[in-house]
């Protein structure tokens, strides 16, 4: 028998009903499916055979799918320090790399930490499995916040969300919200200075264990979005264009490299865990609405620059998409995710105050989503209604 | 020319151990069962005492509702059991048959319902809403009769019917004198006695599973709405209407299916309706960590070698039960053996001519509806699977009437069941669903 099967076997007793451990339960649970799969077979009156795709590896994939866009991340946190403090001839590679690394690693730690102790505790409470939907909650949350933000908000907000976005609709699969939006959304209007503040936030400035470099004074660098928003939308260079898709411009942790996010969208897209519908609609929907406002002069922003400007493309690959929270009627994902380019745009080009609109959009459209569906299945429910009265 | 009707949507799952084109026959003395929860909706009323003699064709229940129901024996011999569970409820009634198979003669000249009703035949027609036994008082709008079965090891009835053409003819014939009877046939059937069926409307159906099944057909040929009941029939169950109608006796003989990757040599059996799985399985299959399925993968029933064929029955699969394969690490393994429609699987790499060993694990844990669409893209109707399903579970009866719970089954939903990622048992919660619907509506 397997050494780590036969250990857990000797760990059942304890955590069982009446076990002197018991409320380690689901911990013990958790860690034991995802080191097995489940021997369970099915009951009589199912189906015998099943797919061998479970939640576990949809949502362990998403998280592949985030890491390019996380490493690159690190590496940019390091490479904006580096930048800033005037030190990026002399800064390496490996260097920069992992100052961001240990720049961006507490807020992973304490984001998991946070999110699934809630989540392990819910599950213990409920007599419940653990649900996987946290894992890429937990990873995506990092990614979303300025690399200064501190780390007590962080808990806070990932608590935040984790309890009143999720676990009190009934946990994973019946939120109406999706849970890393909601953490973003209350950090942004609960502690304004640590979001967005006088600029200083989206670049680290201190030195960690050693290395990176501590900047003189305090150093400014807005996001190209919002310096853009400051020049009442003039445009932007060719050479912002450019690093914007490579992704060494200021902004969130994760949402900087549109290559390193087309990585995991492609990875998404193929494993079908993204609804290609809805990614390839919110596009259309931005470039639409950002070519149409160019054309009555609202901006001068291209309305391929609105693509891969600032939250846009992470969202619209990796949030837009959650398939919980967004619409579950095919037709349905077309609007909803055209809806979602559309607000996006129109919130950054109208809206005087924060220059980006990803956010607000896709939580927008959470809410609407079901609306969206409605009219989908009673469109079903009206021809069904309509064979009986045609007879 | 039939209508020949595409259907995109569904899923082919290719086993291994189909069943050799090869029929053996198998004894006929030992123990018979009829088991009542093989034939859904039934309130069952025993008419035998223990130590009875009975015919073939001799009643051995009724429907407590509608007595002229009635369900026979397929043997001749003696009632051996009245087998009783919990609360009396009554599991089976056992006939030890004397191998002479004497059968009561039926007088096949007058009206067709009551010959059927009185031979036994009627309890094996089901009614669409709920999926049960049909009412002798409804008049259905048409019956509906599939020709093959589209789910993987099922039984090739192509190759059943070589033989008992004329049969089969004269049960089409026999049941268009009750409505109007609509035949469903695979692309792949080439055979004159069902694509030039007379007496019958024939619709071709192309695409995968389950296109073979008949609430499918019926959705497309011609959907029930509220109010309307049509009735359905096995293709196999259309031949014993066929030997009646000729002979005037009740024949259950069925060209069983044993197929699965644990069965040595698959091919076909000729069983009797309610025979002993013994006779079939010993020597067969391999005992040690096999599930026996009673009916088809997708649908049947477990059960154990002392199992008797059920009802309805046109296979009995046998695959590994799984219950120590002990998989490590499942959600970041490439595991090339297994099936998966998912690409993060290599299934797709393999094409669509690997055979699989699927064993009955669930391979996950049960939570609530994650990903959307799944359902939909193996679920050829035009019906909110998902949206339905959760009406269920809701408990919401006029929603689950909007988007038309009456025109499915339990089986619709047998390739739903095994893509979805968040393993929710399907067929159990629209069976349940439609049980509670058909109370409320009583």
């Amino acid at each position: 028998m397997n050494p780590i099967k036969k250990l857990f076997d000797n760990i059942h007793p304890y955590v069982e009903e009446g076990g002197k451990f018991h409320a380690f339960r689901s911990l013990v649970d958790g860690f034991e499916t995802f080191a097995f799969v489940p021997n369970t077979t099915s009951r009589v009156g199912s189906v015998n055979i099943h797919d061998a795709i479970d939640s576990k590896r949809i949502m362990s994939l998403v998280v592949i799918a985030l890491i390019p866009a996380l490493l690159f991340g690190m590496y940019n946190v390091g490479y904006q320090n580096a930048l800033a403090t005037g030190h990026l001839a002399d800064a390496t590679f490996w260097g920069m790399f992992w100052y961001g690394f240990l720049a961006v690693l507490p807020k992973i730690i304490v984001s998991y930490a946070v999110g699934l102790g809630i989540e392990f505790t819910v599950a213990q409470w409920k007599n419940e499995e653990i649900q996987e939907g946290y894992l890429v909650s937990g990873i995506i949350i990092p990614m979303i916040v300025p690399v200064t933000c501190p780390l007590w908000i962080l808990a806070i907000a990932v608590a935040f969300s984790v309890i009143l976005a999720k676990e009190i609709f009934g946990g994973t699969g019946m939120n109406i919200f999706n849970p890393a939006l909601i953490t973003r959304a209350f950090l942004f209007f609960s502690y304004p200075s640590a979001m967005t503040g006088d600029a200083t936030v989206w670049v680290a400035q201190d030195t960690i264990f050693g290395l990176g470099y501590k900047a003189t004074d305090a150093y400014t660098a807005a996001t190209p979005l919002g310096e853009a928003a400051q020049a009442g939308f003039a445009g932007f260079t060719p050479d912002t264009v450019q690093n914007a898709i490579t992704g060494l411009i200021p902004g969130c942790i994760g949402e900087t490299s549109v290559i390193a996010i087309a990585l995991g969208g492609l990875l998404l897209l193929w494993t079908g865990i993204a609804s290609w519908k809805t990614m390839l609609s919110v596009f259309v929907g931005g470039a639409a609405t950002g070519y149409l406002l160019q054309a009555l002069g609202l901006t001068q922003i291209q309305w391929y620059e609105q693509l891969v400007i600032g939250g846009f493309a992470f969202g619209a690959v990796f949030m837009a998409t959650d398939p919980v929270t967004s619409c579950r009627t095919e037709c349905g994902k077309y609007v909803y995710g055209l809806l979602i380019g559309f607000i996006a745009v129109l919130v950054r080009v109208l809206n005087p105050g924060y220059p980006e609109g990803m956010m607000l959009a896709i939580l927008l459209m959470n809410l609407f989503a079901s609306l969206i569906d409605y009219c989908f299945v009673q469109k079903n429910i009206n021809m069904r209604a309509k064979r009986v009265s045609k007879k | 020319m039939a209508r020949v009707i595409k259907l995109r949507k569904g899923l082919d799952i290719n086993l291994k151990g189909k069943a050799a084109k090869e029929t053996v026959s198998t004894s006929c003395p030992g123990e018979y069962a009829l088991v009542p929860d093989d034939f859904c909706g039934l309130k069952p009323k025993v008419v035998v005492k223990e130590g009875d003699a009975v015919k073939v064709g001799d009643a051995l229940f009724v429907d407590k509702l509608h007595p002229e129901v009635k369900f026979v024996s397929p043997v001749s011999g003696t009632v051996s059991l009245v087998e009783r569970g919990d609360r009396r409820k009554l599991m089976s009634i056992r006939v030890q048959s004397d191998g002479k198979q004497e059968a009561r003669q039926f007088d096949v000249k007058g009206d067709v319902k009551s010959l059927l009703l009185e031979s036994g035949l009627f309890g094996f027609f089901r009614q669409r809403p709920y999926d049960v036994v049909a009412n002798p008082e409804d008049a259905p709008k048409a019956i509906f009769v599939s020709a093959f079965n589209s789910m993987p090891l099922s039984q090739d009835f192509e190759y059943i019917l070589t033989g008992q053409e004329d049969d089969f003819q004269a049960g089409i014939t026999a049941l268009s004198k009750l409505a109007k009877v609509y035949l469903g046939v695979s692309a792949k059937q080439t055979a004159k006695a069902l694509t030039a069926a007379k007496d019958c409307e024939v619709n071709v159906f192309d695409g995968p599973a389950p296109a073979g099944n008949v609430g499918v057909q019926i959705n497309h040929v011609s959907p029930i709405n509220k109010g309307e009941v049509v009735w359905t029939l096995g293709a196999e169950e259309v031949i014993f209407v066929g030997r009646l109608m000729k002979n005037g006796t009740v024949d259950f003989t069925r060209t069983i299916a044993l197929a699965g990757s644990e069965v040595t040599a698959p091919k076909y059996y000729k069983m009797l309706v309610g025979q002993k799985l013994t006779t079939l399985v010993e020597g067969n299959v391999k005992m040690e960590g096999s599930r026996i399925i009673n009916g088809n993968v997708m649908t049947g029933i477990k059960t154990t070698a002392d199992g008797f064929l059920a009802a309805h029955a046109t296979e009995v699969n046998v695959i590994p039960e799984g219950d120590h394969a002990d998989e490590m690490l499942g959600w970041i393994m490439p595991r090339f053996n297994t099936f998966s429609t998912h690409h993060s699987y290599f299934s797709w790499l393999f094409g669509k001519k690997k055979e699989y060993v699927l064993d009955a694990r669930i391979k996950g844990g049960e939570r609530h509806m994650i990903m959307s669409g799944e359902y939909d893209k193996v679920f050829p109707m035009n019906i909110y699977a998902g949206y339905l399903v959760k009406a269920i579970i809701a408990g919401d009866i006029d929603r689950q009437e909007a988007l038309g719970i009456y025109e499915v089954a339990p089986e619709d939903f047998a390739i739903a069941e095994f893509v979805d990622s968040s393993k929710l048992e399907l067929q159990r919660i629209v069976r349940e669903g439609l049980d509670i619907l058909r109370k409320e509506n009583a």
